[in-house]
């Protein structure tokens, strides 16, 4: 235990050193001189995805030196901004348009390309949609079991994961050579996106065809913060009962407080909210700084995605619901009564 | 023209409403003694291939496969009852258990010797949570990918799929052979009858080992240990919500 914490030291002392003086040379093991990260960023109509960011947050604690890697149209300007974001020393980005959507039938080989061209060791992307859906593809051509969703780093080769929705935690250590890796985007800090100053350099691109043609998309539109980083949540259940009492309850709710919304899967599967809002081991990860949900039990896979936040508050009837053994405060009562007055409450404040 | 011949991977998993256990030295889940079930996202494959059939999708065959212990083939018999045609067992009896890219590679192998031109798989098991089975035999295979369907339209050899993306749906299209793997609002899956549970048993299943495939599939991940995962302190119950606003101020949550 105490010479990995002593590890860890010594390699964000070296992250330090190189930050601070990037001509200095810096003294590397034999091991560490060999470790180098790309870190997978996305862009959506040529602006970055902050959330993205998480790659360059987890590529600091493995210590190597951090290329971050963008494209699609636009690609440069993104590059250009993501300059700023302190941790990166080298930006490649691809400029073409075939990139936008993130097809992985093309983005795989472009990515396959920039990797074997750059010799890096470790890569890391978000594990959104699109690194769920990219980096597998990439592991398989280069022969490379992946590691989903990681919480924590312990050395270049050994990592942790949750497992069983987030009931036991997994701590594998890697022999691949190339190590690709998706990063749990609450477990990480975010960079900071000043101060950074990243050469830019384009990739190559080898061009090659998407069977597979993106035809349309319909994205939830909402000017409430983004569910996977907001500082707050508020999340519905069942126990709201229909679409109109969620509509008419929980938003006004999250309104007071400035909060992202989110669901239970019953009340995504009974049509109350949108699939997109659904927290759980097979919706979204929030780990918020206020959890504050009504009407939901409390199943395990809803408490995979939400029992990491700092504090969890539950409005449920039912005295005996399992929400209430990880709540940190919890009101027995009727969510039809209490959700109003506590908007009021705080509305008034 | 002749059909469409579709390959549906299932895994035995713990069963979603239990708990795993963790052994004491730390090494392992031990779940043996408990109740194991289909992956539910394996479900929701099987569920679609039938519907597929039954929206007059011309099918020749639908083969499901599994790569486990003798026990898994009670889910391939299952499998059968919803309305497989056939299975395929791949006995491991002893040594960990594969990884994605050992199950993709395997897999592999099960297409080109089945000549699947359509598999369909769960987005994740619900034991180790990876995510990566479906997209990697997608690029071993070099085929097309939809991960996390949410809805299915084939027409002729073009298949329309809606997916699940972070913020609401993507539509995407590609044309056959492809790899689909399935999110939970793609259907609902049916109950086997017991006439159909009956009539599986007669189906056929053909057994093999992972030396018939001749494959290397050691793990490339070797595992440290397996632990709880930090338990949350227990909280206080309020009596009412200037309670609970007070309590939330205390604790710096608003």
């Amino acid at each position: 235990m105490f010479s990995v914490a002593r590890k860890s030291v010594l390699r964000q002392a070296r992250t330090q050193l190189r930050l601070s003086q990037p001509v200095t040379v810096p003294q590397y093991t034999s091991y560490s001189k060999l470790l180098s990260t790309l870190a997978l960023l996305e862009q959506k109509d040529g602006k970055l995805s902050n959330s993205s960011l998480v790659a360059i947050s987890a590529g600091t604690k493995l210590g190597g030196p951090i290329t971050a890697f963008v494209a699609g149209s636009g690609a440069k300007s993104v590059a250009e901004e993501a300059a700023k974001v302190k941790g990166i020393e080298k930006i490649v980005y691809v400029e073409n348009a075939s990139y936008d959507r993130g097809l992985p039938e093309n983005y795989a080989p472009l990515l396959i390309d920039n990797i074997k061209k750059g010799g890096y060791t470790h890569i890391l992307a978000g594990h959104s949609a699109f690194g769920k859906n990219v980096m597998p593809r990439v592991a398989a051509l280069l022969d490379s079991q992946m590691i989903s969703d990681i919480i924590a780093i312990d050395s270049e080769d050994t990592f942790v994961r949750p497992i069983y929705a987030g009931n036991a935690i997994l701590t594998v250590q890697s022999s691949d050579s190339t190590k690709l890796i998706t990063v749990r985007g609450t477990a990480f800090p975010a960079p900071e996106t000043d101060g950074g100053a990243a050469a830019i350099e384009e990739g190559s691109d080898p061009k090659a065809e998407s069977p597979t043609e993106w035809v349309s998309e319909d994205l939830a539109k909402s000017d409430r913060p983004d569910l996977g980083s907001a500082d707050k949540v508020v999340s519905g259940g069942r126990g709201l009962k229909s679409k109109e009492e969620f509509d008419r309850l929980i938003p006004p709710l999250a309104d007071a407080l400035g909060a992202a919304i989110g669901a239970s899967r019953a009340a995504v599967d009974s049509g109350f909210a949108d699939n997109s809002l659904q927290v759980g081991q097979t919706g979204k990860n929030v780990a918020p700084q206020l959890y504050l949900c009504a009407g939901i039990s409390g199943a395990i896979q809803h408490l995979a995605g939400m029992k990491d936040s700092k504090v969890i508050a539950a409005i449920n009837k039912d005295a005996d619901a399992p929400i209430f053994q990880v709540a940190d405060v919890g009101l027995v009562g009727d969510l039809f009564e209490k959700v109003p007055e506590l908007t009021e409450k705080l509305k008034s404040q | 023209m002749s059909g469409l011949r579709v390959l549906v991977p299932i895994k035995r998993v713990l069963d979603y409403t239990l708990k795993p256990r963790i052994n004491a030295a730390q090494t392992a889940v031990e779940n043996s003694a408990l109740k194991h079930s289909m992956n539910p996202f394996d479900e929701l494959s099987i569920e679609e291939a039938v519907r597929l059939r039954e929206r007059k999708v011309p099918i020749d065959e639908i083969t499901v496969f599994t790569a486990g212990p003798p026990k898994s083939q009670d889910m391939l018999r299952t499998a059968m009852a919803l309305g497989a045609d056939k299975g395929i067992h791949v006995r491991i009896e002893k040594g960990p258990e594969l990884e994605p890219l050992g199950v993709a590679k395997l897999l592999k192998k099960v297409v080109e010797e089945q000549k699947s031109d359509l598999v369909i798989l769960g987005k994740q098991s619900i034991d180790d949570d990876a995510g990566q089975t479906g997209q990697m035999l997608a690029g071993l295979l070099g085929w097309p990918q939809a991960t996390q369907a949410s809805k299915v339209e084939i027409t002729d050899k073009t298949v329309t799929v809606i997916k699940e993306v972070d913020g609401g749906v993507e539509t995407v299209k590609a044309n056959l052979p492809m790899i689909i793997t399935t999110d939970l609002r793609l259907n609902e899956p049916r109950y086997a009858s017991l006439p159909n549970i009956m009539k599986a048993k007669k189906k056929p299943l053909e057994k093999k080992t992972l030396e018939d495939y001749g494959l290397d599939v050691e793990p490339r991940l070797k595992t440290i240990k397996v632990t709880e995962p930090p338990p949350r302190k227990g909280g206080v119950k309020v009596d009412d919500v200037d309670g609970m606003i007070g309590k939330l101020k205390e604790l710096g949550a608003l």
